[in-house]
């Protein structure tokens, strides 16, 4: 419990980037100069993908050397810290450049603090739970992932129904960042007076440490080879369901579904709620028919249900099928001079249609008129900037609830035994180096290159005009988690393995 | 079991290849030469990070289960 604590901590430190994301980008990174969005892509791509294998490698080597007990405080701190300065630095207006380069740097330390963590934590519970127990306890490091997430979306809509929007956005988007540095003291207490892993105290004690973990695992072919193993026959695959269910279905019904941001939010704390105790559930049963039996079932069942899945999600909020309430359709004109040209002014048509049902659709047409006439770009005029969102009725929220908690079920069972199965299939010597890696490569990068990729397939079905554009995402998630099923049902032992060496 | 494991590992160099072609011509290249600044750090990380990582490491797992390396007895 200890030790999931302190991971709970840093993945709430991790996930309140993210979350904030368009607030940060606001006051640190303004959009119309081009170094600083430079800054931000860096910030939100090398973090994500490239530091954290990086972080794993660090710290795992540290790990493996001094013990996991001191190196699992340190990237604590290290989290911790630079969460909590995230939230003190002056905005880009205040301080100019420094604002961007030292919210970049605190969100590399982010990155490796968090590629060092969870091997130190997964490692350290497995070591210390008894053998026919181990998928058990550190399946309640698994649930610290999802946890740390939905608590982050929790603080900050308790911190935004606490403030007035003017005032989260002029300083209240710091305190989520702020009240992490609490968290932080009670867990470094906490964890200071654990005692080390048993294993590797007694590795240590007769001398069986390595002095050069990196090279034994990634050098020596008979331990590369389940480094290689461990990610495509099994993190790889955890890593794209885990993003999908738990990210992808987000942006989707956000940007894809354009439903209502809080909305949102909302459903998604209730289905990752509802959906967080079957990590130790899974976990359990791993113990009892194995790793494999549980996590490949996950991916194969993921595979064939998301399509139907998201098919379901999208046709949800379908409004050719509705039927508009009487007087349901309200039009109304603004306008509001441009906050750059004062003699331009932006015109917007806001139309509000409501449904019998409940549903409430929102279209904005914003368009940028001068003194003369609309604004010409190209010989015509500018093309209006439209925005359209859609407030469900509850029955499509709880039903939408539903369909994302079914997501999250396939997480907890990739992701509920992964813990104990990476750790069994190393030596004490290097485990926590070769345990890292490939799960920070299986997230860190197959899950930190979804949005990416899936985005291109999405918007490249659309301009082609096929009909399912809006699934054509799914393809990469399930592409690589039917590679990982192949390689993990072919490769993988089906009995768990003893890690007493 | 361990033949099909062998013969697999063809599988895995193939589609490692396949990765490398359709990740560099797809997202790799077309970002570096966009002209746009947030592409370039993109396809930076796509090029000399990411596709030798998952090509690298998908090939040389292919190499070796072809070579054997994951057969019953050695593992």
């Amino acid at each position: 419990m200890a030790s999931s604590l302190g991971t709970l901590i840093e993945w709430y430190d991790f996930y309140l980037f993210g979350s904030l994301a368009v607030v940060l980008a606001t006051k640190f990174f303004p959009a119309d100069n081009p170094t600083a969005a430079f800054l931000s892509t860096l910030a939100t791509f090398a973090a994500g993908f490239v530091v954290r294998p990086f972080g794993a490698l660090f710290f795992g080597r540290l790990g493996d050397i001094i013990g996991r007990k001191y190196t699992f405080l340190v990237t604590l701190l290290i989290m911790g810290f630079s969460t909590f300065l995230i939230g003190c630095i002056p905005s880009y207006e205040t301080i100019g450049f420094m604002a961007p380069v030292l919210v970049l740097i605190l969100r590399l330390l982010q990155g490796l603090a968090l590629g060092g963590e969870y091997g130190g934590a997964a490692t350290y519970v497995a070591e210390y739970a008894q053998p026919h127990r181990r998928g058990y306890w550190t399946s309640w490091i698994q649930t610290t992932a999802t946890a740390g997430l939905f608590i982050s979306l929790v603080v900050i809509l308790l911190t935004k129904s606490s403030l007035s929007a003017e005032q989260f956005d002029s300083w209240g988007w710091r305190v989520p960042f702020w009240i992490s540095i609490l968290m932080v003291v009670v867990s470094y207490f906490i964890r200071k007076n654990m005692k080390e892993s048993p294993l590797f105290a007694k590795a240590k004690s007769e001398g069986k440490t390595s002095t050069n973990p990196l090279k034994e695992s990634f050098g020596n072919r008979f331990n590369f080879k389940f480094v290689l193993l461990a990610l495509f026959g099994a993190a790889m695959g955890q890593g794209v369901i885990w993003y999908t269910g738990q990210f992808y279905s987000m942006s989707f019904m956000q940007k894809v579904m354009a439903i209502e941001g809080t909305q949102v939010d909302s459903l998604m704390a209730i289905a990752l709620l509802l959906g967080t105790p079957f990590f130790v559930f899974f976990g359990w049963l791993s113990d009892k028919i194995g790793r494999k039996a549980v996590m490949m079932t996950g991916m194969v069942i993921a595979i064939f249900a998301y399509r139907p899945i998201y098919s379901a999600m999208f046709n949800s909020v379908d409004t050719k099928t509705k039927e508009i309430s009487a007087n349901g359709i309200t039009e109304k004109r603004t306008s509001k001079v441009h906050a750059k040209i004062a003699t331009d002014s932006l015109l917007t048509f806001h139309k509000e249609i409501a449904y019998t049902d409940g549903t409430l659709l929102k279209k904005d047409s914003i368009v940028h008129w001068s003194a003369a006439g609309p604004v010409m770009k190209d010989g015509k005029a500018e093309e209006p900037k439209i925005s359209s969102s859609v407030k469900i009725n509850d029955s499509t929220k709880w039903y939408l609830v539903f369909l994302v908690f079914i997501q999250v079920i396939f997480v907890t069972m990739v992701y509920g035994p992964i813990a104990a199965f990476l750790v069994e299939m190393f030596p004490v010597r290097i485990r926590y180096t070769s345990m890292s890696l490939p799960y920070h490569i299986g997230n860190g990068v197959f899950g930190g290159l979804l949005p990416a990729v899936a985005t291109y397939l999405v918007t490249t079905g659309k301009d082609a005009g096929h009909v399912g554009w809006y699934l054509e995402g799914l393809w990469y998630p399930i592409g690589v988690a039917a590679v990982c099923l192949i390689i993990g049902l072919f490769y993988l032992k089906t009995k768990n393995n003893n890690i007493h060496d | 079991m361990d033949s099909i494991k062998k013969i697999l590992g063809i599988v895995w160099i193939l589609l490692a290849l396949a990765v490398l072609y359709f990740g560099l011509t797809v997202m790799g290249i077309p970002k570096l030469t966009s002209g746009k600044q947030e592409d370039l750090v993109f396809g930076i990380i796509i090029v000399f990070i990411l596709l030798p990582i998952v090509c690298g490491g998908l090939g040389i797992f292919g190499y070796y289960a072809l070579s054997g390396e994951y057969s019953d007895e050695k593992i």
